[in-house]
């Protein structure tokens, strides 16, 4: 973890056992049987994110990236090595609802209102009616969409969708976010300004954010750390501290530091050490 | 599923009363100007006879659904006769479009929950609808003439409505079938993570995301529930529906030709109400419309 002056914001302790560690990946491996052979989408990764701590992936296509965030999720399950979420194997983790998650669509349900979107994790949890109105009118004032509640999600810009879908994901007050690609979708302008938001949202909530890139600014603007992985198999290149401060403390301005560029470069240089640059990789 | 302008609706109702003007004229501009004894090259006939017997006017039409159903004292006018007849036809349709409904959900929901299943069932379900309903009428009728529950009898009416689900069934199943897979799979990663297994997630998923599937599944089913109800009161020889009036007032076709068509339109009326009714459950599950799949 980068060096947090004082402010860093304390996460909400929702586990006893492994306190100071939100996600730890050991030995993972996942190998994807097809008829064409077996691929291995990722091989012998270890990862430890902290409480609190804001870690990106970041790696050309095809480097597994989105696979491990599927692995903490258990959206999906390793062919080898454990991941375990706050002490807990991630399967059960997920069952106790221990993280929130938003993909690169927002997935809003297309029949329920912009507020009902933000309930549902609540409502499937057994949350009383008033308890989830409440939360929900906190949540859209959080993402700037208080006077949205009651819009369907076809009549919101994408921008708009996938800040319901944040705040869905935020719905629970998670100790762990993991965000694939949440920004990927959206317009350079949009993009920048949810980043902001994202860090000014994560400083309230003191949630550790694993989240899924292929844009180097944008993992250098959010992250503590940047993991490196290059592809085919997936393997961790390298881990890089950020540490350009706490993330109530970066405000657009940092955009334009110096530091800000040196850091971009260097996981800029990183990437470019994996030969051959892969396709899709956004080096903006 | 558009916002409808008032002048889009007014539009869409003259379009319709014009289609059935133009309907009307062009069989009275046939009957006009097609030789009575039609078109015969070679020995077959390429164009219908425009007699009298076979095409009357629709004006005698009219006139004869108002005039009683036959010369006994104790007759009906026509158009009472017919309007009986469709209402029972309706109401042995509207059973058997039902349970059609209930069968090819629960199909759907079990090939959708079960591999095996879909792999099973579903040819089977194709190779239903291509028993011709002939030979299936006596089949159903034979076995329900077995059937005896304690005080329940089989009744005539209950084969008709057996057959009329039988053809209900198969466009709903394979709908259903459908909309229960088209979530996608952003959505169900959600629900995994949400940490709910699969009967909520067909509840809170897969059945309202169906919804553009259904639809037209149930307005297919209505159609189908109908043409086999008036077709398996034929086959079965049911008395007191259309299928068997249609039968009876075309054998009295020459002498009262204008007769043998009020039953088709009393045909046509149950359709209309039928498609009618399935609209209306339309209008109920309007928020699930948002992308109507035809």
């Amino acid at each position: 973890m980068s060096t947090p002056n004082e402010s860093t914001p304390v996460p909400a302790p929702t586990s006893t056992s492994g306190a100071a560690i939100a996600v730890e990946v050991t030995g993972v491996g996942r190998v994807f049987g097809g008829r064409s052979g077996a691929v291995t989408a990722l091989d012998n990764v270890d990862l430890t994110v902290a409480a609190g701590e804001f870690v990106s992936l970041i790696g050309p296509s095809g480097c597994g990236k989105s696979t491990l965030m599927r692995l903490i999720a258990d959206l999906d399950q390793p062919t080898s090595g454990t991941v375990t979420v706050f002490g807990k194997p991630a399967s059960v983790a997920r069952e106790n609802h221990d993280y929130g998650i938003a993909f690169q669509q927002a997935g809003l349900l297309p029949w329920r209102t912009v507020q009902a979107n933000i309930e549902l994790p609540l409502e499937l949890h057994g949350t009383g009616r008033a308890g989830r109105a409440e939360r929900a009118r906190e949540l859209l004032a959080l993402v700037g969409l208080s006077d949205f509640g009651g819009h369907l999600p076809s009549q919101l810009s994408g921008g708009m969708q996938q800040r319901v879908a944040i705040a869905r994901s935020l719905a629970e007050s998670p100790s762990l976010l993991l965000m694939d690609e949440p920004f990927g979708a959206l317009d350079e302008m949009t993009r920048e300004r949810l980043q902001t938001e994202l860090l000014r949202i994560r400083a309230e909530t003191g949630a550790a954010v694993v989240f899924v890139t292929h844009s180097i600014p944008e993992a250098v603007y959010l992250s503590d750390r940047v993991v490196v992985m290059s592809p085919r198999p997936g393997r961790v290149q390298q881990i890089l501290t950020i540490g350009l401060g706490a993330a109530g403390d970066r405000g657009e301005g940092i955009r334009e530091d110096v530091q800000f560029f040196d850091q971009v470069g260097a996981v800029r240089e990183a990437l470019h050490g994996i030969a051959p640059a892969g396709r899709g990789m956004d080096l903006r | 599923m558009t916002s409808r302008r008032p002048s889009g609706r007014t539009r869409a109702i003259l379009t319709g009363v014009l289609g059935i003007v133009a309907l009307m004229a062009v069989w009275e501009l046939y009957k006009w100007l097609a030789p009575d004894g039609g078109v015969t090259v070679g020995g077959a006939t390429v164009l219908p006879r425009a007699s009298d017997t076979a095409m009357p006017h629709l004006w005698e039409m009219a006139e004869r659904a108002g005039q009683p159903v036959n010369r006994s004292s104790s007759a009906v006018p026509l158009w009472r006769a017919v309007l009986e007849a469709g209402a029972f036809s309706f109401r042995v349709a509207a059973i058997g479009w039902l349970v059609g409904v209930v069968v090819g959900f629960l199909l759907a929901i079990v090939m959708q929950r079960f591999r095996t299943a879909r792999s099973a069932v579903l040819p089977w379900v194709v190779l239903s609808q291509t028993v011709p309903l002939i030979a299936l009428a006596p089949l159903v009728k034979g076995w329900g003439n077995k059937l005896e529950f304690g005080s329940f009898q089989w009744e005539p009416w209950m084969s008709v409505a057996v057959i009329a689900s039988y053809l209900a069934f198969f466009p709903v199943a394979v709908g259903v079938l459908r909309g229960l897979g088209s979530p996608e799979a952003v959505h169900l990663d959600l629900m995994r993570s949400f940490g709910i297994g699969w009967w909520r997630t067909l509840w809170r998923l897969r059945l309202p995301a169906s919804v553009p599937y259904l639809l037209p599944a149930l307005r297919l089913a209505a159609a189908n529930a109908v043409v086999g109800a008036v077709v398996a009161e034929v086959s079965t020889g049911l008395k007191g529906g259309l299928g068997r009036m249609i039968i009876e007032f075309s054998q009295a076709g020459s002498s009262d030709p204008a007769k043998a068509w009020a039953p088709i339109f009393g045909a046509v009326l149950v359709g209309l109400v039928a498609a009618g009714v399935v609209a209306l459950i339309g209008l109920t599950l309007r928020r699930y419309r948002y992308a109507e799949v035809s």
